[in-house]
């Protein structure tokens, strides 16, 4: 399980998943890959504010698995699962 | 009338507080709660303006979007575009926002402005928005987006001023309509952030409060804990908090049929009132405390914002055995009453999830099988102590709800077995602000559930009882017979004809006939055992007593078990094909019941007969 709160460093430049966001670290979306074509799943994702430049932080793991997540995106909270969590590509806030 | 009044519908995003202010305004009784999706079908009501022209409110489920996932956002978005059978498009849209959680909102608010109707924005719970320090700029707000805005507070009286006096006077201009496709969609997002940096102020992202109780309640550890602690003092408060009123309104009954006893000559009405009335319906009417504390724990869950936070929690657990967290809420309604729980799953936006929780809704205990429970308890397991703190009748009661939920999980699994469909579903949930519950919100929903009660016992209940009562009285016994004068009548022939179907699970022909009318109502198999051994002459100590001296602890370990699976009552099935639309459905939830309760009870009575 990934419960760690440390400081955690983006290689510049690069992107993670959000679902590979260790807990705590601030990031923002740098966009929402489809996981296959006309993926509603990616869409409803980026309807509901997972957009380029939204300030994003896994805020806490659910106790088995570590699955679903709990993201803070902008000011509102959402669960998702790691499968829906891996969709999201985000990147450090500082180098936005 | 309806013709000329102005018709509005109340929009915007899951739970910013729509039927709060249509409740305000309206002076109706519709259920509020603090998660997304209380709301599921459109419920419309009227008022009269101060003006005096007659308003028509249309309160409508939340969506987050017109790209509507699940059946409650697509009635939204088909009303909202004129396309609801049966309902023309409204002259005025308000839509509703919640000032705390402004981002999606106005994302929403921008999408339904593109229809190119007249929209007002309601800035709704402006006192937390306040109480957080958020800074609204609403003259800019207004300007920028090109509409009226106007500040409410939906759960304060007189906190929908504003918008009434806003929409009394003359409609805004609508926006030029303009068309949906996914590019333009994109763009919403980027005018948000614009709108929101310009006209709003927020000292932090979310409330300090909540993620400090999140800390506590979503602790992978601790989280888990307090789930178990909730739900297991919820059920002991039930027994312990309900049943000293339940004794007293049994009590009660007795002593008013002993004494219409006195009063009405003997023969058939004295049975009926003394028995049928007084005995039946009243113990039923005793239960009505225990169902109103599980209602009670129940409406301050939903309003305190805590249930999506337990579906998060359960989330893995429930996908394993083929459901999703987001069936929690509905199963948790479930405990209630099967009914408004699979109403309830028109949230759940897969509809493989949406069958799979339908399906195993009814196995959740609902609060009309708390009287059978309760009857039985009290009558076969004595009250003692456990390990000092427990009482074993409440751990008995603890143990027949795991089973229900036990079972549930079992058939998701065997569901989830079967069903070829592997694709991927999603959670997507949103988890809502802590709010302390609303002392109105909660002795609303407390009454509107004893009326219900209420009605039921008036109603399906007592003809019920009556008819109980004619079938063990009628006809009387021939002349010379030696038995008891239950054995001749139509009730005495009927349960033993049933009894061979029940021999093997240890149901008494008493016991087999009461479950013929508990099948319309549960409650009513209490009424019916209190008629059946009350013609019998056999109640003189309570119904309790009397069971206790005709019925083996293994056959009411069976019964227990047999209610706590049995095919549920008839409205429910109705309600599965209503909201399936398939007869098949009805059959498959009706057929697998019958057989897990058959083989649960079986197993059940066998076992405990042998170490009996």
């Amino acid at each position: 399980m990934r419960v760690q709160c440390e400081p955690f460093l983006f290689v510049i430049g690069s992107t993670v998943r959000l679902s590979d966001l260790p807990k705590g670290a601030l990031a923002v979306v740098d966009r929402v890959d489809d996981a296959h074509a006309n993926d509603p799943i990616a869409q409803r994702l980026r309807d509901l504010g997972f957009v380029d430049g939204e300030s994003v932080q896994v805020v806490a793991c659910a106790p088995l698995g570590a699955d679903p997540l709990l993201i803070r995106i902008g000011f509102t909270r959402f669960a998702l699962r790691r499968a829906e969590a891996a969709r999201v590509a985000v990147r450090s806030e500082v180098a936005a | 009338m309806s013709a000329d009044a102005l018709r509005i519908a109340l929009v915007g995003n899951p739970n910013c507080g729509k039927t709060a202010l249509f409740n305000l305004l309206t002076g109706g009784r519709q259920k509020v709660a603090n998660y997304a999706g209380v709301t599921i079908e459109r419920k419309e009501g009227r008022f009269v303006a101060p003006s005096g022209r007659m308003l028509q409110i249309l309160d409508l489920p939340g969506a987050y979007s017109f790209d509507a996932v699940s059946p409650d956002e697509q009635i939204t978005r088909d009303v909202l575009e004129g396309n609801y059978p049966g309902e023309a498009p409204p002259d005025l849209i308000v839509c509703v926002a919640d000032a705390t959680n402004l981002r999606l909102h106005l994302r929403f608010l921008l999408e339904v402005r593109r229809l190119g109707r007249p929209v007002v924005l309601a800035l709704n719970m402006m006192d937390a928005a306040r109480r957080r320090g958020i800074v609204i700029d609403v003259a800019e707000l207004s300007r920028r987006l090109g509409l009226p805005v106007v500040e409410t507070v939906a759960v304060k009286r007189g906190g929908a001023q504003a918008l009434v006096e806003r929409v009394d006077g003359e409609l805004p201009q609508p926006s030029p309509a303009q068309a949906d496709d996914a590019a333009s969609r994109a763009d919403l997002h980027a005018q948000v952030r614009e709108l929101l940096a310009a006209t709003v102020r927020m000292p932090r992202q979310t409330a300090e409060l909540d993620d400090a109780l999140d800390r506590w309640a979503l602790h992978p550890v601790f989280g888990l804990a307090i789930l178990a602690v909730v739900m297991f003092l919820v059920f002991q408060a039930v027994y312990a908090a309900g049943k000293p009123m339940s004794d007293l309104i049994g009590d009660g009954f007795g002593w008013l049929g002993n004494h219409l006893a006195t009063w009405l000559p003997a023969g058939p009405l004295q049975g009926l009132v003394t028995d049928g009335l007084c005995g039946g319906l009243g113990t039923v009417l005793g239960f009505l405390p225990e169902i109103l504390v599980l209602f009670f724990f129940i409406l301050v869950l939903e309003e305190s914002g805590y249930l999506p936070r337990a579906a998060f929690l359960l989330d893995r657990l429930m996908v394993s055995v083929g459901l999703t967290g987001r069936s929690f809420i509905p199963l948790l309604s479930s405990f209630a009453c099967a009914i408004p729980g699979i109403m309830g799953t028109r949230s759940i936006t897969d509809p493989r999830d949406r069958l799979a929780t339908i399906l195993v809704a009814p196995l959740m205990t609902c609060s009309a099988r708390l009287p059978v429970y309760a009857l039985l308890i009290a009558a076969f397991i004595p009250s003692r102590a456990v390990l000092g703190m427990f009482n074993l009748q409440g751990l008995v009661l603890f143990a027949l709800y795991a089973a229900g939920i036990a079972g549930a999980m079992l058939v998701g699994w065997v569901m989830k077995r079967i069903r070829r469909d592997r694709s991927e579903h999603a959670l997507l949930m949103e988890l809502p602000s802590y709010r302390l519950p609303k002392v109105r919100d909660v002795g609303i929903g407390l009454y509107e559930r004893s009326m219900i009660f209420l009605k039921r016992l008036t109603g399906v209940i007592l003809a019920l009882t009556v008819l109980m009562w004619a079938l063990s009285s009628f006809p009387a016994p021939p002349a010379g017979a030696t038995g008891p004068a239950i054995d001749y009548s139509f009730a005495g022939y009927l349960g033993r004809a049933f009894a061979h179907i029940f021999a093997l699970i240890g149901f008494n022909w008493q016991m087999s006939l009461a479950l013929i009318p508990a099948f319309a109502a549960r409650e009513t198999a209490v009424a019916a055992l209190a008629t059946v051994y009350a013609v019998g002459g056999e109640t003189a100590a309570g119904l309790g007593p009397a069971l206790a001296s005709h019925i083996s602890l293994a056959s009411a370990l069976s019964l227990l078990v047999w209610f706590a699976y049995a095919p549920q009552c008839m409205s429910t099935l109705a309600v599965i094909k209503r909201e399936t639309d398939s007869w098949r459905n009805v059959a498959i939830s009706f057929g697998y019941m019958f057989v897990m309760a058959y083989v649960a009870s079986f197993l059940t009575f066998q076992i405990a007969s042998a170490l009996a």
